[in-house]
């Protein structure tokens, strides 16, 4: 049974006091869903990590929020070796775990926390790897169990990370929700109850707000942190009215039901944006919406052709029609807000005369060819099959005849990882630690080829680039390659980079200092209630 | 009448082995493989994919997986979830008490409306009352819910400010809810204003989910009824020189609510399919929305659990009802 305990009844009577106007008060965030779990690790989504890793935990680097760059948390500095494959990390004294009606902690976080929160998905033979079906899809997701060769507890206070590789995104991985540090102590004591899974169920972190009740599909309540490390949120309590509908949140937030939600109905912006009681924020999407060529097979192995239809491409219209202006047109792989982003790259110019020139030039005539269809919605393509529609018009007007097709979602992602697919594919990427290795490496690298890299595309000069990137450390140097990365990029043109989604918040007026965070998290540690 | 009962208990067990190969099968003829629905975009190992596909047991013949899940089953272990990893059984029952309180709640609104609106129209046949109460019923009946629970919300809760706009009380309220049922738990919570608070949640949503039954009620009333009032018994009682309120209400009605405990049985199922719509529009935490989620993540142990524990729920309704015809009917019984 989910809901509430005893202890939690009495904190009742704390915050029926506090729902009128006093200071601090309790936000109301409208959430789109239900959490998978409280145990970040455990999971992949968004909204899991909503209602977890950013309320509950910290971890021991973390992203400043509103933007990607990485700051110290939990670990105070951290020292990388010279041959970029040790990493000693320097903990923060006197932070303290949450306390529950069923586990005080008696001593502060340290080096233990930090060896268990890692090697629980990483040790087979931890008492934690199989506890709630752990799977750690995150943790195996970035090849972490590749990437560590070994966690060294050097003292209480300072943990060494041996890599059996360099590897500069590691320190942004770091800041991943599935580093979130555990409390080792509350793990022991909830092994020795035989109630292991309550770490999934009633976390315990160190983070600003404390995990109080929750109820599926319902609500989540939670209480600010008095003793977080980096000081008491503004707001006493934060709590999550779980509503599915997006057109309900619309509803809820008019009638001041709640003070900020996710997702709005692209139809519905106009109108919140009218409305005095109802702010918009709004910021470009760590993602990106492609259609991938398969660049493995002919005539699509001739950049040039790719280059053709890339040209033949009407996004603009693609922007208006299917994203309803909640998109803005990608002219490189990464988005906008990611740092290294090469804003000097010029787009494709929309010419359907000289791109079928470009195609009678390489002998491409009566050219036919499959543009697949995602079966479901995500930010970076709201709309897949409009989309592929769209194209299919675009291309229609320089005779290359489009079919499309498209498959059940799983079958979707099979299907379109073989090497002699048929057919350009429409996919997207959303980011996951903000560093354009994410999106370079993963889409559009050599390994990626048969799996994540749907153009199938292996280009040396390329790959080169991005490899180098990858092991040194200095920001501004990697910056420079992956700059130069984004230029062969647009000239190979293996992609024809359609989109990324704009990113909607309508809050109440009251709310303040509320960012926008670009990774798509929603962060209330620094928000505060006007009243 | 004990053998009547062991007669409908013996049809009952294999309907529900045929339930169970039914949930199995069902959710494995979809397509899409769970684990890679679950990776997404971001893919995973064949090596990954392999352990996985070895730790949920999908590496065994699909009739082992079936004869395990059926021996699970019968010791009343349903399996966890692969989203949520909790146990199936825990996750329905902190649910369900939601659905049921709506469903008894939209049952209590469609009989209480219903059942009148069907006497009248037959009492009033092809007057103005009939042809109005008529209409709407089958206005009612033909309303999509989705479209009319966000008319409702816009109207009830956005314009006039009546009603809220979803939830099952407000957030103020905070409180053990050891019954799972809000209208009991929020009066015994003895804070002030929860029950109402609890109610006024409660108006829009089993509104909604009753519009339909209401309208199949009142419709299935008022055929039951004329058929009824063509009776010789009727005849007779008119001639006795009987008021019109006795017959009607007395001597017709009685004999015309079988044919009514029939529909309004049979609408337990509908109810279950209308929550679906009903408890996602209006953030009701019950168990529609956990079964379309769990379909469409592929969480084949919440899917078959699930469904198996809606359909044993449905079959004890009709076997109740069954059982309550003998009662009431002792040609039934007999035959």
């Amino acid at each position: 049974m989910s809901i509430k305990s005893s202890l939690l009844a009495g904190a009742a009577a704390l915050m029926l006091g506090s729902t009128a106007a006093v200071a601090g008060g309790n936000l109301i965030y409208c959430s789109e869903g239900s959490p998978e779990g409280f145990d970040p690790a455990l999971f992949t989504s968004g909204t899991t990590f909503d209602a977890s890793s950013h309320p509950v935990y910290s971890r021991l680097m973390e992203f400043e929020t509103g933007t990607t760059n990485v700051i110290p948390g939990l670990a105070e500095e951290v020292e990388v070796s010279d041959d970029g494959t040790e990493y000693t990390f320097k903990l923060r004294k006197g932070v303290k775990f949450h306390s529950s009606d069923t586990f005080t902690p008696t001593r502060d976080f340290n080096a233990d926390d930090v060896i268990f929160s890692f090697d629980r998905q990483n040790n087979p033979d931890n008492p934690y790897n199989k506890v709630s079906g752990g799977t750690w899809e995150y943790f195996a997701g970035m090849s972490m169990p590749d990437l560590i060769k070994d966690i060294v507890k050097v003292d209480d206070y300072t943990v060494k990370f041996v890599l059996t590789r360099p590897e500069a995104p590691f320190i942004a991985n770091m800041a991943m929700d599935f580093a979130s540090i555990m409390s080792k102590e509350y793990a022991d004591a909830m092994l020795d109850a035989g109630t292991p899974e309550m770490l999934n169920q009633k976390p315990i972190g160190t983070g600003p707000f404390i995990f109080q009740a929750y109820q599926k599909d319902a609500v989540i309540r939670y209480a600010a942190n008095p003793d977080y490390w980096r000081g008491k949120a503004d707001i006493d309590n934060l709590i999550f009215a779980i509503t599915p509908d997006a057109s309900v949140r619309y509803q809820k937030l008019k009638a001041g039901e709640c003070h900020v939600m996710p997702y709005p109905n692209p139809a519905d912006i106009q109108a919140m944006k009218d409305d005095k009681d109802i702010v918009v924020m709004e910021q470009e999407g760590l993602n990106v919406g492609y259609l991938a060529y398969n660049t493995q097979m002919p005539p699509f192995d001739n950049a040039k052709v790719r280059k053709a239809l890339n040209m033949a491409m009407d996004k603009q219209a693609i922007i208006d029609v299917v994203f309803q202006g909640s998109g803005q047109i990608a002219k490189n792989p990464i988005p906008p807000t990611m740092w290294s982003y090469n804003n000097a790259v010029k787009d494709d110019p929309y010419d359907p005369e000289a791109a079928r020139k470009m195609l009678e030039e390489e002998g491409v005539g009566d050219l036919s060819m499959k543009v697949w269809a995602m079966p479901v919605q995500r930010p970076y393509n709201p709309n897949a099959r409009r989309m592929a529609e769209l194209i299919q018009e675009d291309f229609s007007k320089i005779g290359v005849d489009v079919e499309i097709v498209s498959y059940e979602w799983g079958e979707y992602l099979s299907r379109s990882k073989e090497l002699d697919r048929d057919g350009a594919v429409l996919l997207g990427w959303t980011g996951d630690n903000g560093d354009p290795d994410n999106f370079l490496a993963v889409l559009l690298g050599c390994d990626g080829v048969g799996a994540s890299n749907r153009a199938q595309w292996c280009y040396q000069p390329f790959e080169d680039v991005i490899q180098k990137a990858k092991v040194i450390s200095d920001k501004a140097e990697r910056t420079k390659l992956y700059e130069e990365a984004q230029v062969i990029f647009k000239e190979q043109a293996p992609w024809a980079t359609i989109a990324h989604s704009v990113v909607f918040m309508p809050m109440r007026p009251e709310v303040k200092g509320y960012k926008v965070h670009p990774l798509g998290s929603h962060i209330f540690y620094g928000v505060s209630l006007d009243n | 009448m004990l053998r009547y009962f062991l007669s409908r208990l013996l049809t009952f067990l294999p309907t529900f082995f045929g339930v169970t190969l039914i949930s199995f099968a069902f959710i494995r003829v979809l397509p899409g493989d769970p684990i890679i629905v679950m990776a997404g975009e971001r893919g995973l190992s064949e090596a990954r994919y392999n352990e996985l596909v070895k730790q949920y047991g999908f590496d065994e013949p699909v009739l082992q997986q079936y004869i395990d899940y059926l021996a699970g089953v019968l010791h009343g272990d349903l399996g966890a979830s692969f989203v949520t990893k909790k146990p199936v059984w825990d996750e329905f029952f902190s649910l369900f008490p939601a659905t049921l309180e709506l469903s008894i709640c939209a049952m209590i609104f469609a009989v209480a409306l219903g059942l009148p609106a069907g006497v009248i129209a037959a009492v009033n046949r092809g007057k103005l009352a009939d042809r109005v109460f008529m209409s709407s019923a089958l206005v009612g009946y033909s309303m999509p819910i989705f479209w009319w629970a966000l008319l409702m919300i816009i109207f009830f809760s956005g314009k006039l400010g009546w009603t809220p706009v979803s939830g099952r009380i407000s957030l103020q309220y905070f409180f053990d809810t050891p019954t799972g049922f809000m209208l009991i738990d929020s009066a015994l919570s003895g804070q002030k204003g929860a029950f109402g608070s609890a109610v006024r949640h409660l108006i829009l949503p089993a509104i909604v989910l009753g519009t339909i039954p209401l309208a199949v009620i009142a419709r299935q009333t008022r055929s039951a009824m004329l058929e009824v009032l063509g009776e010789d018994y009727i005849r007779t009682a008119r001639a006795k020189g009987l008021t019109p309120a006795r017959i009607n209400g007395l001597h017709a009605l009685r004999n015309a609510l079988i044919p009514v405990i029939t529909v309004i049985g049979l609408s337990v199922g509908t109810l279950l399919a209308g929550a679906i719509l009903t408890e996602t529009i209006f953030s009701w935490p019950g168990i529609g929305k956990w079964m379309v989620d769990s379909i469409y993540r592929r969480d084949y142990p919440v899917v078959q659990g699930g469904l198996l524990l809606i359909a044993t729920m449905v079959m004890v309704v009709n076997l109740s009802v069954d059982v309550l015809y003998g009662l009431i009917n002792p040609k039934i019984r007999r035959r």
